[in-house]
């Protein structure tokens, strides 16, 4: 009927959050639950000497207290994704343990754990807990890492790398094209480490039922079947099948809840051992400390351009940091997250990246909104856009004479990169051309002229991005290393009413899924939505799922429901003509009811899932119920794009910088739900603002974390910005059964590129040719002063 | 230590511990876990309630400086299944995706009207400076507070 | 985050204030907004035994007129001080200061006695209260005294508070031509700078925050103005300049005189 897709539905879970009736993780509460509390180191780079217990122990509350001698969890927190050298060797693999015994490799490493009757007992009880380290020298920068007589991390690698790829093309022939180029343009800058800083902070409680030897699991993750996978084969070694993991509402994920955390091992470890259920619930700091980083690439770039413009040549060597140790997906995120984007929109012939991934003494990094797409994007559009001007080229002019020609997949092949990916279908060109007419870019160079007569500085920045999300094709994200599968399951249970249960292997911690799958589900079956309810965020409901990160719910969790609808509309057809004594050839299904071509001869959904399962007048042979599950393994990655313009003003004294416009022209395949889709966006271009303008985790030379809370780390607040101004163009997505390409991580990959080239821009009269992010007011002055 | 407060309308009346801040008080004595806890420094504004009135951030305040106090929580602000106009415009713009601090949001939206009911553009911005939200860029949260100060004035 | 454990009396008078913290010294810590010392005592940074809470002292949250003076009393807080007519009319600076703190449910919290017992080197009032050469009161077992703005603020986080002393009010002169400036850092929205000028005649008294450990009068601006905005660039002689990674000591510099000359302007 397509009575919902492209509507604005207003979204259904909004009710219980606007009542406060959400059901977060630090919301439950079991009868006798006990309460964790972590005792963290407060140095990057240490040897545990000893740890005293006693006096904890006998503190008032407290159940029990444990340390790395317990043996909790003995093979430590695996690593999802391995990543070689590109001389084949093996990528180095250090023990994550879920609490540190000799040596501390970050600040906040647990090394005791105790468990209590309160939180506030359980916290008193910690401060109790003696420990003795003899503190090291800490490295916290990746290049500082790679240098010879650098402190070292783990003292099996003493050159702290964990791998050294590379991808494209030959680098000798690459150097040889930048060598004859006509203009060769440089960059040379660190892409910040970031905090993801969910509002929510992550929060666990084990509840282990000793009659049947089981657990329950209460997590606030974005994917709880590979939690338990993970959890269960590698850390605990208990059988997966006697553990359920429960994720309901997840305040805010952006990366930072896909991993398996140590926390998580440890309450679930816990519950056994005390036969009684365990909470613990980060604090802001704990967060800051623990929570797997994002970004965090020491850059160095050159783009060569022939006379015209044309981009020739594309040259990176970076060091990212992986951390302490290898979070779930962290191998990944530098490489095949990265590396695959290099391409950008543009025809470059020649591309070469190369790199080094060393351990520091850090959180681990892994990804955050948009996991090494956004890196990608912000040196290739910052590298254009100063060639550009360097060559006295209109920015937007350059891009459009380097875009790839329109493709759409089906007519035209797929573009194939030089960075081993295949894009899906792309019409760059009208995206970018829409975001130059709707921020006025034909009279933006003389209202900059006349603003600069009265000394105000102003400027306007361009990016377009492309990135590759509906991750991913299992066979070939299996062949660059993933250690899973990332297919997607999808299960559609007709009740005899012919209502929907739509369970799904997707998370939502926000995305809206429960509203934007009911939509097309509804439409697909012709059915009131009201009749559609869709389930997700518990092992025990859902058969198994991959969960939500990459922008992959709609693209991959959405096909696998497509797929079992289509499971249940033929085997209904079957029903329907049986019924209706017609051939299933005779009929056709739409608005709810099968009819004979030709005829007022009909049978409703409903009666047809009636007869499904009150089988008295039935096809021979046809099994009862209309019940199926699908699992779908994507044809290919999407690739969706689009371009972002920002305009700034600088402020001449200060350096700081004022987001006076923001313009969005973005295209994410085939649209279900419009406001859903604008929701994500604004909220990933205001954190891609967030890293041009405001956000960066500092250490200091002890490795102490400088910006541990939100009294020093920076982010975004309402009145830091602009409306955000969206529009969009639709390039279907040719392989997968919605046309949908996803929208998720877009905002944050356009944006930072956009702000930062509108400030060079603001300046670049004055000799700014770059600033490092975050452009504090502190920087930018400083370059104006330069 | 003994206290008495009226909460959304009810009276309470317990023995607390004077370390118990104000927001576990509401989350883990009465069961009201709509107001949430998303910082250790004053900063994201999760938790705010109202107090006599008044928008506060209830993880900075002690339950027994509440002794006697009237709060609102979030909890408070639907009459039944009946949505608060700012309730409801956050519902109508998609002010929310997440969740975790639209009840924060909400009531400091309650008193930013309450001290304003025709606020600007930069007025709601300025009034939304001690509440983070990480999903939303602000944008719809903006505009659900503009189409309240309508609603309510209507 | 979770406080470590304490006692807790709520006073009804400045007496009963005074004999607890006279009877419980360094283990005690008045408790007004509670907006500076409770994150400290949930990161226990502090940890006191006994919070002796004053905020229900009658007279204490008054904001009065007396003569040529406004009285401010230590428990009004910063959103009453903003909305109060009679400091909207008679000293607006001080309204335009507290509008600069924190955020709104901040502002409904917090005291301006808390503030300044607390003296963050980077908090707003100082700048004005040093602007305005208000006054003091303070209280202990031994009686009241009044101590000048100048002789209040001596180092991070020090102030000529004897350790048994609570502001009871600040008194302020009645200020018509002043101005506060503030130059946010964005995390925390404390003052990376903060001047408050107040000119009076031919003179102007010009206070600064966030720019040394402790908050100053910037007497080479006031030395050097001439009705012009030009003794800017004296906003930080001989002072010793504060550095973070917000703000090191040259850009802060440079921004006590951009902020200087603003507030002049």
């Amino acid at each position: 009927m397509g009575s919902y897709i492209g509507k604005s539905v207003k979204r259904r879970e909004d009710a219980r959050f606007l009542k406060g009736e959400g059901k977060y993780t630090d919301d439950i509460k079991l009868p006798n639950m006990t309460h964790m509390a972590f005792v963290r180191s407060p140095y990057a780079s240490a040897n545990v000497l000893s740890v005293d217990t006693s006096e904890a122990e006998k503190a008032e509350g407290v159940v029990a207290v444990f340390t790395a001698e317990d043996g909790c969890g003995q093979y430590g927190v695996p690593c999802g994704w391995q990543v070689n050298f590109k001389n084949g060797e093996t990528m180095r693999e250090p023990q994550h343990p879920l609490l540190a015994k000799d040596k501390i490799r970050h600040v906040g490493e647990p090394v005791a754990i105790v468990i209590a009757e309160t939180q506030a007992l359980a916290r008193d009880a910690a401060e109790l807990v003696a420990v003795e380290y003899e503190e090291l020298p800490a490295v916290t920068n990746p290049k500082e890492a790679m240098k010879d007589g650098a402190p070292k991390v783990h003292d099996q690698f003493p050159d702290n790398m964990a791998f050294d790829w590379c991808i494209g093309n030959d680098r000798a022939e690459v150097e040889a094209a930048l060598e004859k180029a006509h203009h060769v343009t440089e960059l040379e800058f660190i892409n910040q480490r970031l905090a993801p800083n969910a509002i929510e902070p992550r929060s666990y409680i084990a509840d282990y039922d000793v009659n049947g030897d089981k657990w329950t699991l209460y997590t606030s993750t974005q994917n709880p079947h590979l939690i338990r996978l993970l959890m269960c084969a590698f850390v605990l070694g208990i059988p997966e099948h006697k553990v359920r993991v429960v994720s309901y509402d997840v305040g805010g994920g952006f990366g930072s809840k896909i991993y398996h955390y140590t926390e998580e091992a440890l309450v679930t470890w816990v519950s056994r051992e005390i036969a009684r259920p365990v909470k613990w619930t980060a604090d802001r700091s704990e967060a800051f400390l623990m929570d797997a980083h994002g970004r965090d690439h020491v850059v160095k770039s050159k783009m060569g351009f022939d006379k015209e413009g044309h981009i020739v040549a594309h040259l990176t060597d970076e060091y990212c940091s992986m951390g302490a140790y290898l979070s779930t997906f962290a191998p990944a995120i530098p490489t095949y997250l990265h590396g695959t984007l290099f391409q950008g929109l543009y025809k470059t012939p020649l591309i070469h990246l190369n790199v080094v991934a060393p351990f520091t003494h850090t959180v681990p990094v892994d990804a955050y909104r948009g996991a090494g797409r956004p890196e990608a994007t912000y040196l290739i559009e910052r590298l254009v856009s100063k060639g550009a001007k360097e060559m006295g080229m209109d920015p937007a002019e350059i891009r459009f004479k380097n875009f790839i020609e329109p493709f759409d997949g089906v007519n035209q092949p797929g573009y194939q990169t030089q960075v081993a990916l295949q894009y899906d279908s792309g019409n760059y060109a009208p995206a970018l051309e829409k975001a130059l007419d709707a921020i006025g870019y034909k009279d933006f160079r003389k209202e900059q002229a006349e603003a600069r007569k009265n000394g105000k500085l102003l400027g306007l920045g361009i990016s377009t991005w492309i990135e590759g999300c509906g991750i991913a094709p299992s066979a070939v994200v299996g062949a660059l290393g993933a250690r899973a599968g990332l297919y997607e399951v999808g299960h559609v249970r007709v009740q005899p009413t012919g209502k929907v249960s739509v369970y799904t292997g997707t998370h939502s911690h926000g995305q809206g899924h429960e509203t934007a799958f009911a939509q097309f589900v509804a439409d697909r079956l012709g059915i009131p939505m009201d009749d559609v309810e869709i389930i997700h965020g518990d092992t025990e409901q859902v058969a198994f799922g991959m969960g939500t990160y990459g922008s992959r719910s709609l693209s991959v969790g959405g096909s696998a429901i497509v797929k079992s609808i289509e499971k249940v509309l033929e085997k209904g057809a079957k029903i329907a003509a049986h019924k209706l004594e017609a051939s299933v050839e005779d009929l056709e299904y739409a608005g709810g009811k099968w009819t004979v071509k030709g005829t007022d001869k009909s049978i409703s959904f409903g009666d047809v899932s009636l007869t499904a399962y009150v089988p008295h007048d039935y096809p021979q042979g046809l099994e009862p119920g209309l019940d199926f599950s699908s699992f779908y393994d994507p044809a290919n990655f999407t690739f969706p794009f689009g371009a972002h313009l920002a305009i700034v003003e600088v402020d001449q004294d200060t350096g700081k910088v004022d987001l006076k416009r923001f313009v969005t022209c973005d295209d994410v395949g085939n649209i279900i739900n419009p406001m859903i889709v604008d929701g994500q966006i604004h909220g990933g271009v205001v954190q891609g603002i967030g890293q041009a303008l405001l956000e960066e985790v500092v250490f200091d030379e002890s490795g102490q974390m400088i910006t541990g809370s939100y009294m020093d780390y920076a982010m975004p607040r309402a009145d830091d910005l602009p409306m955000i101004e969206t529009h969009n163009t639709v390039t279907p997505c040719p392989h997968n059964p919605l046309g949908v390409k996803g929208a998720g991580e877009a905002g944050a990959i356009g944006s930072t590129p956009a702000v930062v080239n509108a400030v060079v821009d603001a300046l670049w009269h004055l000799g700014v040719r770059d600033i490092q992010m975050p452009l504090t007011p502190q920087r930018v002055w400083k370059a104006m002063q330069q | 230590m003994r206290i008495s407060l009226t909460v959304n309308g009810k009276q309470y009346s317990h023995d607390v511990e004077p370390r118990l801040s104000l927001a576990h008080y509401l989350r883990e004595v009465l069961n009201l876990t709509g107001t949430h806890i998303g910082c250790d420094t004053s900063s994201c504004g999760a938790c705010t309630i109202t107090l006599n009135g008044d928008a506060v951030k209830s993880c900075t305040l002690l339950a027994v400086q509440a002794d006697g106090c009237e709060i609102v929580t979030i909890e408070g602000m639907a009459n039944g299944a009946e949505l608060h106009p700012i309730q409801e415009s956050f519902k109508e713009n998609h002010g929310l995706q997440c969740g975790f601090c639209t009840p924060g949001m909400v009531m400091t939206a309650s008193d930013i009207l309450k001290n304003n009911p025709n606020p600007t553009e930069e007025e709601i911005r300025h009034g939304l400076e001690g509440n983070f939200c990480r999903c939303t860029g602000y944008h719809n949260i903006v505009k659900s507070i503009q189409q309240a100060a309508e609603k309510i004035n209507q | 985050m979770i406080p470590a454990k304490f006692d807790y009396i709520k006073v009804s008078s400045i007496n009963e204030a005074v004999d607890l913290v006279d009877k419980h010294g360094f283990d005690a810590k008045i408790l007004a907004g509670g907006h500076s010392l409770i994150p400290a005592m949930k990161l226990r940074l502090n940890t006191p035994s006994i919070l002796i809470d004053i905020s229900g002292i009658e007279g204490m949250n008054e904001i009065k007129e007396s003569g040529d003076e406004i009285i401010v009393g230590a428990n009004c807080t910063h959103k009453q001080i903003m909305s109060s007519d009679l400091v909207k009319n008679q000293l607006n600076i001080l309204a335009q200061t507290a509008a600069t703190i924190g955020d709104v449910q901040v502002r409904n919290r917090g005291t301006i006695g808390g503030s300044l017992a607390h003296s963050d080197p980077s908090a707003d009032y100082p700048a004005t209260v040093l602007a305005c050469d208000a006054k003091i009161e303070v209280t202990s077992k031994n009686g009241s005294r009044t101590i000048d703005a100048e002789d209040f603020f001596q180092g991070i986080f020090t102030t000529a508070l004897e350790d048994d002393e609570i502001i009871t009010a600040v008194r302020f002169p009645k200020v018509k031509d002043g101005n506060y400036q503030k130059f946010y850092q964005s995390a925390s929205r404390f003052a990376v700078v903060g001047v408050a000028v107040v000119k009076d005649g031919n003179g102007v008294k010009v206070g600064i925050t966030g720019v040394a450990d402790t908050p100053y009068r910037a007497k080479a601006v006031e030395k050097a103005y001439d009705g012009s905005t030009d003794a800017a660039t004296h906003a930080v002689d001989g002072v010793d300049v504060m550095s973070d990674h917000f703000a090191d000591s040259e850009y802060r510099a440079h921004l006590a005189k951009v902020m200087v000359k603003k507030a002049l302007a």
